[in-house]
């Protein structure tokens, strides 16, 4: 092989192409002879660098890593002079390249194992090559020539990959159920209606690696029989829609998507549709009474959107996670897959850890991993070393966790007996001066809002839910309130028709179940013990530490503190709205809350 | 315009993208700057240039980046290269004429040794 020291990528992006791509190559070609430069630097040809409605046609340089934008071929002559012969940059055509920093996902922490996520922040989105130079396709292209649709449903199954979306439903069992359906066209749809608040794995997965999941979708319409697939996206990820559009494009111009794929009879393209922002459309019923374009609201099952989905015809419907672990379990195989996890629930989960922990983001780990190994050794501990309260796992329709639960095994089976859920992977974590009370109203104001309003145990119920908790967190709680809660929950969970009406009640049971002495300490003793909710606590400042340097009372909103300059300042509890600026803007701790 | 018909084809495409990422791999362990400016190319930076390309090509050298620099600022020693060997200080070498680079390749590159007498800084 020859040693090229330098190496020009050029993105012949169909608009690069458009924009003259190819004339670039060729006179960069003609000028690297002209120079004498052609056995030392090698012009290749890549789908895509920048955004070529920006910048195209636009070349990228190694090692360098340099962006040339907005070239014409007659630009070349010098460009080739000034980089390649004196080793000069042309600031001309040169963008500067924003420095980028991954809030979300940093590298990974110890007992961290990426599957799901291994491609993201490694590989650029949309640019077909990177993937398929990590193996990107070759499950799909093992797939089609190598095993027959019965064989990937089997290893789908021997894998143990159960459904990532929350319910935990085997994978391979439902493509059985799909491909056992009578009925052409059959349909494969992918969720991706990530609505929990807190919950970004699956919009990472979509920015950072969509080909897996488009591969994943195409291993399911293959094993299923499909030829057209949907991607259900929340309008709210325009960013994600961007880039699922490029891969799918980029896909259709390699043949990985279209019609007789890889040289054979197997067919598969797919669309990308939006949501309207509801969040009820992440139930699949309801899901795809939305792409059908009615009202999105769940309806009854059976059927089972296996036998009657999409236009009432056969449809498989998965999560993005379940699809894009897909590929890996095809190519790395079943019992690679089945070697991680416990008993029940293989392989790994992405969970999106938020609240009061210090590592805040995502993070990818094996089913079967302690809450406390994520809380403490994966999330770093609690922020400012308080000390832990609660977790809350699955999403406003799962439950909270005490302490007591912490080495519970992270499984679907262990989270739900314990009263919670394993969800679409958001955990919040929540420290000692966290209310309950009013985290549950949080979470209850959430799907109260979020009810479709198809059935009334969820629609009136879920209101009167929240009106109650209201009530108790301003402190006009009442004797009686907590039986009524309980008996709500119950008759919300048992007569709804779908997961939202059926987990909503879920934040309230937990924290009834596990920390009833807060509500009545709300309700018979007028108090909040995380000292939260604001009608039942008092700011006072403390007559020792108060220096009388005024700050408080110049910052105050409502001018309810007094006091002269060098004297103990007071707050008058009448005028006092709670905002708690006094407390924020005290140099010297003098402002407590009681 | 489908570019992949077969599992060949797939093959293939990840063959030429693993060379692309190869040539993304810009921390390589080796780097060696040529000084390229007007008066580096009027005495011969460009043959010398060759003459290190050559050299890696025949010796087969891996994990190697050789780049340009334009005037580094000491024309009177020109050809100038540098050589940075992993976290090692920058080794800047001057008047290196074809067969003094092929001798600093062997001796500081492949060797390890600092060829003393053309060096001119080492920061």
């Amino acid at each position: 092989m020859t040693f090229f020291r330098s190496h020009i990528l050029v993105s012949i992006d169909p608009e690069c192409q458009a924009k003259g791509a190819y004339q670039i190559i060729d006179a960069l070609n003609d000028e690297l002879v002209a120079q004498g430069l052609i056995g030392e630097v090698q012009v290749l040809e890549t789908s895509r660098i920048g955004d070529p409605a920006a910048y195209g046609p636009d070349i990228m340089v190694y090692p360098e890593g340099v962006h040339y934008v907005k070239l014409t071929k007659d630009d070349i002559h010098n460009l080739v002079k000034e980089h390649f012969l004196k080793g000069r940059a042309v600031e001309k055509f040169l963008v500067e390249q924003a420095a980028k920093s991954d809030d979300e996902l940093g590298p990974p922490k110890p007992k961290e194992v990426r599957v799901v996520l291994r491609n993201c922040g490694v590989i650029d989105p949309c640019n077909i090559e990177d993937y398929i130079a990590v193996d990107g396709y070759m499950a799909l292209a093992k797939s089609i020539s190598e095993l027959t649709p019965e064989e990937v449903i089997d290893t789908v199954l021997k894998s143990g990959l159960r459904g990532r979306g929350g319910a935990g439903f085997p994978t391979g069992r439902k493509w059985q159920f799909a491909s056992g359906s009578k009925g052409s066209p059959k349909y494969i749809i992918c969720n991706a209606d990530e609505g929990d608040p807190g919950a970004f794995m699956n919009r990472r997965v979509l920015e950072s690696d969509p080909h897996a999941v488009i591969e994943g979708m195409a291993i399911a319409a293959y094993a299923i029989g499909s030829s057209q697939g949907y991607i259900y996206c929340r309008a709210e990820y325009p960013e994600a829609v961007r880039t699922l559009r490029i891969a799918i494009k980029q896909a259709r111009e390699f043949g990985l998507l279209g019609s007789n794929i890889l040289g054979s009879d197997f067919s598969f393209d797919l669309e990308v549709r939006m949501g309207a922002g509801a969040f009820v459309c992440g139930e699949e019923t309801a899901l795809m009474a939305s792409i059908e374009g009615k009202r999105g609201e769940p309806r009854t099952r059976p059927p089972f959107p296996a036998v009657k989905g999409l236009w009432n015809q056969p449809t498989n419907i998965n999560n993005v996670e379940t699809y894009a672990t897909v590929p890996q379990v095809i190519l790395k195989g079943a019992e690679w897959f089945a070697s991680m996890g416990t008993e029940h629930s293989k392989g790994t989960k992405t969970f999106a850890l938020a609240g009061d922990v210090n590592n805040t983001g995502l993070i990818e780990v094996p089913m079967g991993i302690t809450l406390r190994e994520i809380i403490f050794e994966v999330g770093g501990g609690i922020k400012n070393g308080k000390n832990f309260k609660a977790i809350q796992t699955g999403g406003p329709m799962g439950g909270c966790l005490p302490a007591s639960d912490l080495d519970l095994p992270v499984d679907y089976e262990s989270l739900s007996q314990a009263g919670s859920m394993m969800g679409s992977g958001g955990m919040i974590v929540m420290d000692e001066e966290t209310c309950m009370v009013d985290i549950a109203r949080f979470f209850m104001e959430f799907t109260q809002e979020e009810s479709c309003g198809k059935c009334v145990p969820c629609r009136v119920g879920t209101r009167r839910l929240l009106e109650i908790l209201t009530d108790i967190c301003d402190g006009k709680g009442k004797a009686g309130d907590i039986e009524t809660l309980e008996m709500l929950c119950k008759q919300i969970k048992q007569d709804s028709l779908c997961g939202l009406g059926q987990g909503a009640p879920n934040p309230v049971e937990s924290t009834l179940k596990h920390f009833r002495d807060e509500y009545e300490a709300h309700i018979f003793e007028k108090r909040c013990p995380a000292k939260v909710c604001r009608a039942m606590i008092r700011y006072e400042i403390l007559e020792d530490a108060c220096t009388g340097c005024t700050v408080c009372a110049r910052n105050c909103p409502v001018d309810a503190i007094t006091g002269e300059r060098r004297q103990t300042h007071t707050i008058d509890p009448d005028m006092c709205v709670r905002c708690g600026i006094c407390l924020q803007v005290c140099n010297f701790n003098a402002v407590t809350i009681n | 315009m489908s570019k992949v018909k077969s599992l060949e084809d797939l093959k293939r495409v990840r063959e030429e993208a693993l060379k692309k990422q190869a040539a993304k791999n810009t921390a390589s362990k080796i780097q060696i700057i040529i000084g390229m400016g007007t008066v580096g190319i009027v005495a011969g930076a460009r043959e010398t240039l060759k003459a290190i390309l050559d050299f890696i090509e025949q010796e087969k050298l891996q994990d190697i980046s050789v780049r340009q620099t334009s005037n580094i600022g000491m024309d009177s020693w020109e050809p100038i290269i540098q050589i940075v060997v992993g976290d090692k200080p920058k080794v800047s070498y001057g008047k290196v004429t074809t067969q003094i680079a092929q001798q600093i390749m062997q001796e500081h590159v492949v060797d390890g040794n600092i060829v003393k007498e053309y060096v001119i800084e080492i920061q």
